[in-house]
């Protein structure tokens, strides 16, 4: 086995010291009920060639984002990863490393979660930042359980603009936490009103930016609107790429700013797993959840970085945490973290108005087949089309052209009266070529839909 | 090994604040500059803005790095790190093992890693299906009807269990009346944390002088009200709870749910199946049990073992096996169960997914018995070669982790933080320090199965001479560590009191000041 290090006779010698004759003396606490007296039904060991060779012909049955015009977006993002940020994610320093409760000897986590919180603070417009959460969605549902407990209320008003799967993980953590929650009516293009929907055990307003069909809106006033009555506006950003280009959460007056790293660092990976990004304005720092990073001076006084605020933390404060969150996405931030200095900010705003631009680029000339309708005023890389069939046909028959063609609303919100409508998005994977693939694809197969 | 002999000598000063292979590294904010990029993107084509009013006047202030920058930055960074690689890292109730590389390699071909969670699910058949399989070997380990992979990590998959019998007890109707949850108080922070998230009311059972729970104290807390209990198993002090089928039997007779944390299931994989003790739901640990990385703290994954009592509630969405290949269940209605709910975005940590099922089928079921095997041997190894020097508060055999107190040090003016940081010193990580809570000063060791017989008795000859250095009085040895490390011992207290948890440049931390 050749990840095991003992030998038969380090096992005897061993055993010997301990002073017991076999390795099931060490186990005679097991109830005899329980004891199990050979190997599992499973398969034997195999050797890492058998492995991989079983593992390829998984992978060999997907058809992967990289060799096909692909257009998905709804939460999570194809975009190009530079070589070197999974050259810096695989040291065995970063990979191998556990949670930095040891500062002296883990300066390499702490110092780039330090990085990591500065630059989700810079992008969000936001003073304080975690060192990260599960993901975008997770990030979301510990955001509403936090404005219940600034404000002391139970209830969140959500847009219903916000991701289907965002709101599912709100709607779980409400059900279960009894805490309430309410929306206006499902609108593809609509604006809503979400003032109306505050009553006095309203806590916070949740909004998603852009929204989940790409629409982008600027929250400035509703942050105030929400603030004069006494809740907290918590804006959700999935495609924090978008921020390159797009005013800052914080600069309207968001509260509480979450949002999905992936696209910074992260390849798809079928969902997971990516990275949670979580800012807040200062006077919230203490009901914050997760782990925290702060700076400090050692002995000698040099410059050195700790895990900070333990103390709103389950392994301190067990039941009257702010939060169950153990573990972050350590090595997920890392690779946000990497990318995001590879790119500087000038290479993020290049890369974003790509991003842009090529979904501007696509909405012209999906809107310019007969049938086809962007239903998406302004948007940043992604937006929404209505189609002239259920939308999850055309997906089907565009992957029998090899596109990729996006997401159905359908699949995500089944009685919204949205079957027509397709969620597409581009980005710098994208070429001018792909655009004109998908453009020709869509014509040839809505041409045998209306025959 | 030598005789320690004090080192009093200040170490050596230089220009550049470097120290050989110890390089100091500014922040990012303070080498690259906003107008530097390591990234060579398209030319943007021309076209008319779609952002309405929104678009930023300027590009975020933050500063780039070219590639070679950037990579000297990192791996600076990356040489001020401990990891499993480089060394022993014994933190109980963490298991610290060998990450093959094999793994990694599995988990980034593209038929994995560059696969949307969106996409139509007749494009993602060898996804589905290695989900499916992951699903058969945990339900086959644990024997267990069934099991939710979406929760992202132990303490998510703790959550995730919890909301399957709070479900399962509202579906009887009795969420009004059973509010309690017992906890061991050995327990991790997470259990009553969790529990507190759904609004039970936490209950401690104490632990009796064996360092398992009090079956009679346990007995007496029983009653209608009492929804579940969440007992770790083998428990944190690294023991088998010899009473566990009891417990289930006597809290199933008091309709509760068991709850079992699973953090230590890689004492026992392949020899103990939990659905053999009665338990209801335990979330696994792949990061633990099937090894992969730990990452500096993330990311985990807990797919979630449930009872045939408690499987109607599991979340969505699952995969299942039909006969055109395998689909997904995402909504209610496509499930003829009762799903409690949606626990996360998508479908789970699929990246650890693959590393776990290259993990198990390397080992197959012969080799991760012998997994088990191993890490309760090497424990044993370690607690039977230091208890005569310092104090292990139970008897043995311990499971995979050996727990000491620090009653070995009373009178030495030395505590556990210091001894744990005079290991720094000798090149390793410590072990877990101050938990389990039930026991004073704890130190608890977990050396793993990938772990040698040559590193183990190295390991304990370190700390036999730190023992015999803590009682000839030696303190500075403990008190002033580390010496050697990258930073000395760091203030804390600083770092809550006035917490500075983002970069600012001078201007920005003038303005505050004023």
């Amino acid at each position: 086995m050749r990840y095991l290090p003992l030998t038969p006779t380090d096992r005897g010698a061993m055993l010997s010291r301990i002073g017991v004759d076999t390795i099931d003396d060490l186990f005679i606490d097991v109830p005899e009920a329980a004891r199990l007296d050979g190997p599992i039904n499973l398969p034997p060991h195999q050797s890492e060639m058998q492995v991989e060779r079983d593992l390829l012909a998984m992978a060999a049955q997907n058809k992967t984002a990289s060799t096909v015009p692909f257009f998905c977006g709804a939460g999570a993002y194809k975009h190009h990863v530079p070589a070197s940020v999974d050259h810096i994610i695989q040291r065995s320093e970063f990979l191998t490393s556990y949670t930095p409760y040891q500062p002296e000897i883990t300066q390499g986590t702490l110092q780039y979660l330090f990085e990591f919180q500065t630059q989700v603070c810079e992008l969000t417009g936001m003073p304080v930042a975690n060192a990260s959460m599960y993901d975008g969605s997770t990030a979301t549902g510990e955001a509403v359980l936090m404005a219940h407990r600034i404000t002391r209320k139970k209830r969140a008003v959500i847009s219903a603009r916000l991701h289907p799967h965002y709101r599912g993980v709100i709607d779980n953590l409400s059900d279960m936490g009894g805490f309430e929650v309410a929306s206006p009516d499902d609108s593809v293009n609509g604006v809503e009103d979400l003032i109306a929907l505050i009553d006095e055990d309203t806590s916070s307003v949740v909004v998603q930016y852009p929204d989940f069909f790409g629409s982008i809106r600027d929250y400035s006033t509703l942050a105030s609107e929400v603030q004069s009555r006494g809740c907290l506006l918590i804006v959700v950003v999935p495609e924090i790429i978008s921020l390159g280009l797009l005013k800052r959460p914080g600069d309207m007056g968001a509260d509480i700013v979450t949002g999905e790293g992936q696209s910074l660092g992260n390849g798809l990976n079928f969902g997971g797993p990516y990275v949670g990004l979580f800012a807040a304005k200062e006077k919230y720092l203490r009901q914050m959840p997760g782990r925290l990073c702060g700076e400090t001076v050692d002995a000698d006084g040099k410059r050195g970085f700790v895990l900070t605020l333990s103390t709103r933390e389950q392994h301190i404060r067990r039941d009257k945490a702010t939060s169950n969150i153990c573990t972050n996405s350590g090595l997920c931030s890392l690779a946000f973290t990497a990318h995001m200095t590879l790119l500087g900010g000038q290479g993020l705003r290049h890369l974003a108005e790509l991003n842009h631009a090529r979904a501007v680029q696509l909405a012209d000339k999906l809107d310019s087949i007969t049938g086809v309708e962007v239903v998406t005023p302004t948007f940043f890389n992604e937006f929404a089309i209505r189609l002239p069939a259920p939308a999850e046909q055309i997906v089907e028959a565009l992957v029998e052209k090899s596109v990729l063609g996006g997401v159905p609303v359908s699949r995500l919100m089944p009685d919204s009266d949205m079957d027509d409508v397709l969620l597409v998005a581009a980005t710098e994977a994208n070429t001018e070529a792909d655009l004109e693939i998908y453009e020709a694809a869509l014509r040839d197969v809505l041409k045998g839909v209306s025959a | 090994m030598n005789e320690m002999t004090p080192m009093k000598q200040e170490r050596k000063q230089t220009f550049t604040g470097h120290q050989a292979l110890i390089l100091e590294e500014k922040l990012i904010f303070e080498i690259g500059s906003a107008d530097k990029s390591g990234v060579d993107l398209e030319p943007v084509p021309p076209v008319n803005t779609r952002l309405g009013d929104c678009m930023a006047p300027a590009k975020p202030d933050l500063p780039g790095l070219s590639e070679p920058e950037a990579l000297r930055h990192f791996v600076r960074l990356s040489q001020k790190n401990h990891s499993i690689d480089a060394g022993l890292y014994p933190l109980g109730s963490c298991t610290m093992k060998h990450n093959p590389r094999l793994n990694e390699k599995m988990a980034r071909l593209p038929g994995f890693s560059d696969i949307h969670p969106l996409q139509p699910v007749s494009t993602v058949q060898g996804a589905l299906e290695l989900m499916d399989e992951l699903a058969h070997w945990l339900k086959t380990l644990t024997n267990m009807p069934a099991v939710a992979l979406s929760p992202k990590a132990g303490a998510h998959g703790e959550l995730c269990g919890m909301m399957a019998i709070r479900a399962a007890i509202e579906a009887r109707g009795e969420l009004e009346t059973r509010r309690r949850v017992l906890v061991p108080e050995s327990a991790h922070g997470t259990n009553p944390a969790t529990a507190a998230l759904l609004g039970f009311k936490v209950d401690e059972i104490p632990a009796n002088a064996d360092g398992r729970v009090d079956l009679a104290a346990f007995k007496d807390k029983l009653g209608d009200d009492v929804a579940a209990i969440m007992l770790t198993n083998p428990n944190t002090c690294g023991l088998f709870e010899r009473d566990i089928i009891e417990i289930a039997d006597a809290l199933h007779e008091a309709g509760g749910y068991f709850y079992c944390d699973g953090a230590n299931f890689n004492a026992i994989v392949g020899r103990v199946r939990p659905g053999d003790l009665g338990i209801d739901a335990m979330h696994i640990n792949l990061h633990k049990t099937f090894s992969t990385p730990h990452g500096g703290g993330g990311p985990g994954s807990g797919p979630t073992v449930l009872s045939d009592r408690l499987k109607a509630f599991a979340p969505l969405p699952y995969v299942v096996a039909g006969e055109n290949g395998f689909d997904l269940i995402e909504l209610e209605a496509q499930s003829g169960d009762q799903p409690f709910g949606r626990m996360v975005a998508f479908h789970g940590q699929m990246g650890m997914f693959v590393r776990a099922l290259s993990y198990m089928k390397s080992h197959g079921s012969d080799g991760l018995r012998q997994v088990a095997e191993d890490a309760v041997l090497n424990a044993n190894y370690v607690l039977a070669s230091l208890q005569d020097v310092m104090t292990a508060p139970f008897a043995g055999p311990c499971m995979h982790e050996a727990l000491f107190d620090d009653g070995f040090l009373k009178g030495t003016g030395v505590e556990t933080l210091d001894f744990a940081k005079a290991m720094i010193d000798e090149g390793y990580h410590p072990m877990t320090m101050y938990f389990p809570l039930v026991v004073h000063g704890a130190m608890l060791i977990e050396p793993t199965e990938t772990e040698s017989r040559d590193t183990l008795d190295l390991f304990i000859a370190t700390l036999r001479d730190l023992v015999r250095s803590a009682n000839a009085g030696e303190t500075e040895r403990f008190t002033n560590a580390p010496e050697l490390a990258p930073r000395r011992r760091l203030d804390e207290t600083r770092a809550a009191r006035q917490p500075i948890l983002r970069w600012q440049s001078a201007e920005e931390t003038a303005q505050a000041a004023e």
